[in-house]
């Protein structure tokens, strides 16, 4: 059995992936499957300590995740068809109405 | 019951308050109802109050032949004012002194009432206003009412109400056309100048009251003083001698106002300008003597200091001679008469000063009778042109002759003569007015005139050569003035349509002549009847003061034959100017010819004498000038120019506005402003710089997102 710190090394190789993904991709698409990668190096960080652990409570987290993952994929691919419907352009830097 | 008491003619003195009562009831029928009246009712009403106050009178003069000391009736014991150590009742003094004063008054007023009636009821229609008619008699019987209550006082402050008050009435009455007159205001001027000049007086007489009691209240019984008439007597002569002599030449100030003597005499010329009843009653007959009954009561206080005496004496003397040489030069018919009232109040003024009491108090009454009846007769006379020239105005042919370059002066006498042929009996009692008021023997006016002639021989040499002089221009001018009114031949058209007066207003004439020539036997001497009267008041209050009065002087032919003859040959000589020369004057080539001989005569001094010395003149620089000066200066220098537009305008408002400026200057905009907009625009500024932050790309976000996880993270494995 693999130790713990393995996986945890993998969880914030993906994490810092995603985080960079979302930095520095300018397509929305793209960056929506950063936050996903990100949300699930959480995932495996959560359910390696409760392996680890031999506790529920990081399991019932995973599930939680990924039932908030899957409401906001929803409604985040809306908001991005509505975006490319009104800009015609999924570029986020095209998006910057809210500049002050 | 009711017999008996009339019999007791004691009970009479108990009358004495309808003197004044009944002309306050005549007055207030007359204000109330007079608007529904008639005109006759109006006179009626009015000439009923004075008849019944002379009635009243009568009785008193019956009640003091019984009882000739006299009495003081309290009346309802009315406590006037009651003030500290100042105690005034409203009493009556009833006394021969006293009852001769309401004799004059109520008769004399009673007859000019009447005469009035006539004389009114022409003139507000000449003057264009009928409706006056009734404030006309509203005013007299309020004369009347305020002269007796001068006359019936029995001390010196309600002796000061009677004299504010025909005082009041003068100036009513003078001004009662105040819409007429020079320029619109000629008469309302002349009422003011009565009036002020009147206050100057009335200041003396106050500060004489105010004298008498600060001297006379700490000696008076328990330290209540009342100004009584006899308490002020039998005091006298405790009183500091300057003192009196103080107090006696205030009130002689105020005299010299009232009586018209120098130098306040100059409001009686131009009060003619009041209605020609007026003139009689007031400033002839009644009101122009209360001065002189003034002195005549205070005779106690008088007699004290000589030096008093002398003075009233000398200013009596000299206005006499004075006004009698302006009189010789005018030619305003009332004018005349008008110098002549103060020429001859002067003379009653000079008697009373001498001490000579009596002589004074006759030649008042005598005085009141004729002039009275030569200013009604002055009246009728200027009625008559008035009608003359309402009738040549109204008659196609005369109305051709009438000369209209300049307006027609019904006064002037210079538009008279030749009126003996149309007004006969004006004519004849003006005639024997004049006479009378000549001296000339055996008329009234002699009798009283010598009896102060003769006290003056005696009494005041220096007097008596002045008062001789006066009475010589007298006759003068009162023979130039019979000449020129009533003889010749008319001088102008209105004059020679002159017609006469109604009967109404020739019976009091005719009642008026009858006394001017009978009158003077009251006091016809060896028999003296009215100094024994008249003793019985004065002997009463001088009693207890030694020296002083005037022992009578008996009947003096040497006197009475020189004044006589100056008299006579006064009238000649006017008659040889007036008749003979004039009519020399006619055949004169026009440059030589002159309106009255006495100016071809006299010339610059004629010119003196007929602006009457430039007095006027002289007031007006020498009093009325500065005195305009001054009030210029203070309403515009020191009011305006300092009080309003320095202390007000600058001062306080330039001050209050100074003030503000700084406040809402550099105080609210420099400094409360200046920090909200600092704020303000730091806030600003602030935002514009943080809102840079807000870039909208959301990568951005993100980015601090991360930093700040790492920085909170980096702290909590840190710390």
């Amino acid at each position: 059995m693999l130790p713990v710190q393995y996986y945890l090394a993998l969880a914030i190789i993906l994490f810092i992936l995603g985080a960079l993904g979302v930095l520095i991709r300018r397509n929305a698409i793209v960056v929506f499957m950063s936050i996903e990668l990100m949300l699930n190096a959480a995932n495996l960080a959560f359910v390696a300590y409760a392996r680890y652990w031999q506790s529920m409570h990081g399991q019932i987290f995973v599930f939680f995740i990924m039932t908030v993952a899957a409401a906001e994929v929803a409604i985040g691919l809306a908001l991005i068809v509505t975006i490319f419907r009104t800009k015609a352009s999924i570029d986020v830097d095209q998006i910057s109405t809210l500049k002050g | 019951m009711i017999l008996s008491a009339a019999l007791n003619t004691a009970n009479y003195f108990y009358l004495v308050p309808w003197v004044v009562f009944f002309p306050l009831i005549g007055m207030l029928i007359n204000m109330i109802f007079g608007g529904r009246m008639g005109e006759k009712a109006i006179g009626a009403i009015a000439c009923l109050a004075s008849g019944l106050s002379f009635g009243v009178a009568v009785l008193l003069g019956i009640a003091l032949l019984g009882h000739p000391e006299g009495m003081t009736v309290s009346f309802l014991n009315w406590n006037w004012i009651t003030m500290g150590a100042l105690q005034l009742e409203w009493a009556f003094r009833v006394d021969s002194l006293s009852v001769t004063m309401m004799l004059v008054v109520g008769g004399v007023g009673t007859l000019i009432h009447i005469y009035a009636v006539g004389y009114m009821h022409a003139d507000v229609r000449h003057n264009g206003d009928p409706g006056r008619f009734r404030r006309f008699f509203v005013f007299f019987n309020l004369f009347i009412l305020d002269m007796m209550i001068l006359v019936s006082a029995s001390n010196y402050m309600v002796l000061f109400v009677g004299w504010e008050g025909v005082g009041l009435c003068s100036y009513l009455l003078i001004s009662f056309w105040y819409d007429k007159g020079k320029d619109g205001i000629g008469n309302a001027k002349a009422g003011n100048k009565a009036f002020i000049a009147n206050r100057v007086g009335d200041l003396g007489f106050l500060i004489a009251a105010f004298l008498m009691f600060k001297y006379f209240q700490p000696l008076s019984p328990n330290g209540v003083f009342n100004f009584d008439f006899q308490a002020v007597a039998s005091l006298a002569s405790q009183v500091p001698p300057s003192v009196i002599l103080a107090i006696t030449l205030f009130l002689l100030l105020g005299v010299t106002g009232k009586s018209a003597q120098l130098p306040l005499y100059v409001w009686l010329p131009d009060a003619m300008a009041g209605p020609t009843p007026v003139s009689a009653l007031i400033h002839a007959a009644t009101m122009v003597t209360a001065g002189i009954y003034l002195i005549a009561r205070s005779h106690a206080i008088y007699s004290l200091v000589p030096a008093a005496q002398n003075w009233v004496a000398i200013v009596g003397g000299v206005t006499a001679l004075f006004a009698a040489t302006i009189a010789l030069a005018q030619f305003d018919i009332k004018k005349v008469l008008a110098y002549s009232t103060i020429s001859q109040l002067g003379f009653m003024v000079a008697a009373v000063g001498m001490g000579a009491y009596v002589a004074g108090m006759f030649h008042l009454v005598m005085h009141a009778f004729f002039k009275a009846l030569l200013f009604l007769s002055a009246g009728s006379v200027i009625q008559g042109i008035e009608r003359g020239e309402h009738e040549v105005e109204h008659d196609p042919i005369l109305r051709k002759r009438l000369k209209h370059e300049q307006h027609f002066d019904p006064q002037d006498m210079r538009n008279m003569g030749g009126l003996r042929r149309t007004m006969k009996t004006t004519f004849w009692v003006y005639l024997a007015a004049a006479l009378s008021i000549s001296g000339i023997i055996p008329l009234a006016g002699f009798w009283s005139k010598d009896e102060i002639l003769t006290e003056a021989s005696v009494l005041n040499r220096s007097v008596y050569v002045l008062l001789l002089i006066a009475a010589f221009f007298t006759a003068f001018y009162m023979g130039r003035q019979i000449l020129m009114v009533f003889f010749g031949e008319p001088r102008s058209e209105p004059a020679a349509h002159a017609s006469e007066s109604p009967a109404v207003m020739t019976i009091p004439l005719v009642i008026l002549a009858l006394l001017s020539i009978f009158g003077g036997f009251i006091n016809f001497p060896t028999l003296h009847a009215f100094t024994s009267w008249l003793e019985n008041t004065i002997q009463a209050l001088a009693e207890g003061v030694t020296g002083g009065e005037a022992a009578a002087v008996g009947f003096n032919v040497v006197v009475a034959i020189i004044s006589t003859v100056l008299a006579v040959g006064a009238i000649i000589l006017a008659w040889y100017l007036y008749m003979r020369r004039s009519q020399e004057m006619l055949h004169l080539p026009l440059n030589k010819r002159a309106d009255d001989p006495l100016r071809l005569m006299l010339g610059p001094v004629f010119t003196l004498l007929e602006n009457k010395y430039w007095v006027d003149e002289l007031y007006g620089y020498v009093v009325i000038k500065p005195y305009q000066w001054l009030s210029t200066f203070l309403a515009e220098k020191l009011d305006w120019d300092f009080w309003h537009d320095f202390f007000h305008d600058k001062i306080l408002a330039g001050g209050f506005n100074a003030f503000t400026r700084l406040l809402s200057g550099p105080i609210d905009l420099g400094f409360i402003d200046e920090v909200g907009n600092f704020l303000g625009d730091g806030f600003k500024e602030l935002a514009a710089q943080m809102r840079k932050i807000q870039s909208g790309f959301f990568r951005n976000y993100a980015l601090s997102v991360f930093i700040g996880l790492i920085f909170i993270i980096g702290y909590l494995i840190l710390r």
